[in-house]
């Protein structure tokens, strides 16, 4: 646990000044108005940092994530791939502690009492808030591939939550024999990334391509259309011609088992013997949404205005968790949407002035070396949900030049974004 | 609205087949004024590659894609994501360079008088032989659309809302300036960046994420952007 008062007491005189004004939305005998966190990625993460940062030491903000180094799901393909080392996906909090006064503590949240106001930790310590803010990214749907469960996930990783599934995946692929098979269990709607799976194909098949390449690749998709979808047929076509085989629920995607013990894969009432697995099952929340009582179905429902719960004011929550409209479940959404949050939050508790909230999101995908693509739109929140406004996407047939500065400009983006969410 | 724009285009590929150089401007009095890019340019029959690529055929061709010439990477890129040369495009170039090219190697303050601006792109436009891309203005209407009107480029940005704004920037733009994939946007000159910033929004600077990030910008939040970016400095 790290929790670093240093900069609290730096701050404390500019605080006790600042609080006159503050006092006019927060009655006396208060202190300073707390918030906290809980899940320190991409929504928590920036969210936590603009709070702290925005409020100049007038909130007290904590941020819960149990891991001390959080590694992105963004460029975890790319890890796969080998254009990326696990080291450089990995990050740390040490700078939203030391340097913006963050209380990090490294915990799981297990349980959320909304009338007494408060968080329970794995750990046993309770924590008050005034505002609590939830970014726990997803888990996943109990039985939603027939034949796999939490407990197959070492054999089968699904490698959606980055880290030691993704170093696994790849030690599995690694160790695929000449022309072994490697089959994937792609999601259906609503998940996390859209093109997730389908850079991930394209990354496997990168790998094989150059160590492997009689290996077969198959997917077995339940969705007709997928994210990109044109793009990527037409870079596999260009780059792996005949080693992926996608199977949409035309041909018995949807109809899918697994057995992790004898790594087969029945698509269709068909038997395949793989040699790697990756199953990618259907997604929800955040357990601790479910455990808060904010979900409706397998989401929290939000109003884009805010990201506040539907069900209650005092709490927001970001990113992949959220029921919010048209947003895709990305880091850039949950980055987009943790600062109409903070302002929000701020804006409530320290009476700063909150401006109309706007969103954006672009998604870039590798489909080989310097062979990038992207897809993005911007948003703007209705009373109904968060409503796409415009959008692009890259073409069918770009030229090389034009995919390598697509390329260059995702590994700009992931500096970015990592330096905009710890610091 | 699709049809409408289809027929407009016909319009103006009908009407800029018949375009004299003379509709733009005078090209003897540009090339008086071409002396000025001479030092670095050639142009006309024989002309070479200088310290700037040569120019003849520049209408309707890519950007950076003259053989042989190594641009700045700026220049490459604004190429790869579709900047053509045509009578807006150059210019807007000429009027001011970095603000339709950000890091272009060409050292040239701009042009700031239309009439000579009009003058010279009817000079050059008498060394290229497609006229496809000329449309067709009368020299008056060359100063219009692109444009930005005094009063918004007078306009004082306010810093700190700037900073409020500039977390939609700050997802891919580093407020250090460090450059891993993604332009540095800090410390440029205010009127720069603003320039740039509607260029955008005119879709006369390439590149999709910009095109739509600008195009909700209202013209205070552009001035306050660059005032905030135009703040911060380099460690
Ligand atoms: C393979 C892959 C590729 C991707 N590529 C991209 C991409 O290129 N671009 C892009 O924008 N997005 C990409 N994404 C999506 C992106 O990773 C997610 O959308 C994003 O991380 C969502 O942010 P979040 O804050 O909702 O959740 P997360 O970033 O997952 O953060 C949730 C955090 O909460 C913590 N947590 C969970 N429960 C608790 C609890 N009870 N108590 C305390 N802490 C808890 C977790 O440990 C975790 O650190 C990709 C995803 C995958 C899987």
């Amino acid at each position: 646990m790290t929790l670093n008062r240093r900069h609290f007491l730096r701050t404390a005189a500019v605080a006790s000044a600042a609080s006159l004004g503050a006092s006019r939305t927060w009655g006396a005998g208060h202190g300073k108005p707390k918030v906290v966190i809980v899940g320190g990625g991409a929504g928590g993460a920036t969210a936590a940092r603009y709070i702290a940062k925005d409020s100049k030491g007038e909130v007290d903000v904590t941020l819960v994530e149990p891991t001390r180094t959080y590694y992105t799901c963004f460029f975890s393909n790319l890890y796969i791939g080998g254009f990326r080392s696990i080291e450089s996906i990995g990050h740390t909090y040490g700078k939203l502690a030391a340097e913006y006064g963050i209380n990090v503590v490294h915990d799981w949240a297990v349980g959320v009492d909304r009338d007494a106001k408060t968080v329970t930790l794995a750990g046993g310590s309770v924590l008050n808030y005034d505002k609590l803010i939830l970014s726990p990214g997803i888990d996943f749907v109990d039985g939603a591939v027939a034949g796999w469960d939490v407990t197959s996930q070492n054999a089968m990783p699904h490698a959606y939550k980055a880290g030691s599934q993704s170093q696994l995946l790849k030690a599995q692929i690694e160790s695929m024999p000449q022309g072994g098979t490697f089959a994937m269990v792609a999601p259906p709607n609503p998940y996390r990334c859209p093109p997730g799976p389908y850079e991930r194909v394209s990354m496997v098949a990168h790998y094989l391509k150059e160590n492997n390449p009689t290996a077969k690749i198959i997917v077995a998709d339940p969705k007709p259309k997928f994210s990109k979808m044109a793009l990527f047929q037409e870079g596999w076509a260009n780059h792996y011609d005949g080693m992926i085989d996608w199977i949409g629920p035309d041909f018995g995607g949807g109809d899918v088992s697994v057995n992790a013990d004898s790594m087969e894969v029945t698509i269709d009432g068909e038997v395949t013997k793989v040699d790697a697995c990756n199953v990618i099952p259907a997604m929800k929340a955040g357990r601790i949404c479910e455990l808060a009582g904010i979900t409706e179905g397998n989401w929290a429902p939000v109003s884009g205005h805010t990201m506040e719960s539907r069900v209650d004011p005092n709490i927001h929550v970001l990113g992949d968790a959220t029921n919010q409209g048209d947003m895709p479940k990305s880091g850039f959404s949950a980055n987009s949407q943790a600062k109409v949050a903070a302002m929000a939050v701020r804006g409530a508790l320290t009476g700063s002035k909150v401006f109309p909230a706007k969103f954006s999101n672009t998604c870039w995908s590798l489909i080989e070396t310097e062979d990038g693509i992207k897809v993005g739109a911007s948003y703007q929140a209705t009373d109904e949900k968060i409503a796409k406004v415009d959008g692009f996407i890259s073409a069918t047939g770009e030229s090389a030049e034009l995919r390598a500065q697509t390329y260059e400009e995702s590994v700009g983006w992931y500096a970015g974004i990592t330096s905009d969410m710890f610091g | 609205m699709n049809r409408y724009t289809i027929y407009s285009c016909a319009a103006t590929v009908l009407l800029g087949g018949a375009a004299q150089a003379s509709d733009i401007g005078d090209p003897e009095h540009g090339a008086e004024v071409w002396k000025e890019c001479a030092a670095c340019h050639e142009v006309g029959p024989g002309a070479h590659n200088n310290v700037g690529p040569n120019l003849n055929g520049i209408y309707g061709r890519r950007a950076a894609s003259v053989d042989g010439f190594a641009y700045s990477a700026s220049m490459d890129r604004a190429g790869s994501d579709g900047l053509t040369w045509t009578l807006e495009t150059l210019e807007v170039y000429i009027h001011n360079p970095k603000s339709l090219v950000t890091g272009t190697n060409m050292n040239f303050g701009g042009i700031k008088d239309a009439q000579d601006r009009a003058d010279l792109l009817a000079y050059m436009r008498s060394f290229s032989d497609n006229p496809a891309d000329i449309p067709e203005a009368e020299p008056t209407a060359l100063a219009d659309p692109w444009e930005v009107p005094a009063d918004i480029l007078a306009l004082v940005g306010d810093p700190e809302y700037g900073e409020y704004l500039s977390s939609e920037c700050t997802t891919c733009h580093q407020t250090t300036g460090d450059y891993d994939g993604i332009p540095a946007i800090i410390e440029w000159p205010e009127e720069d960046f603003v320039l740039a910033m509607h260029h955008y929004k005119n879709k006369l600077r390439p590149h999709p994420v910009m095109q739509m990030m600008a195009s909700r910008l209202s013209n205070e939040e552009i001035a306050a952007l660059a005032a905030y970016f135009g703040s911060l400095t380099y460690e």
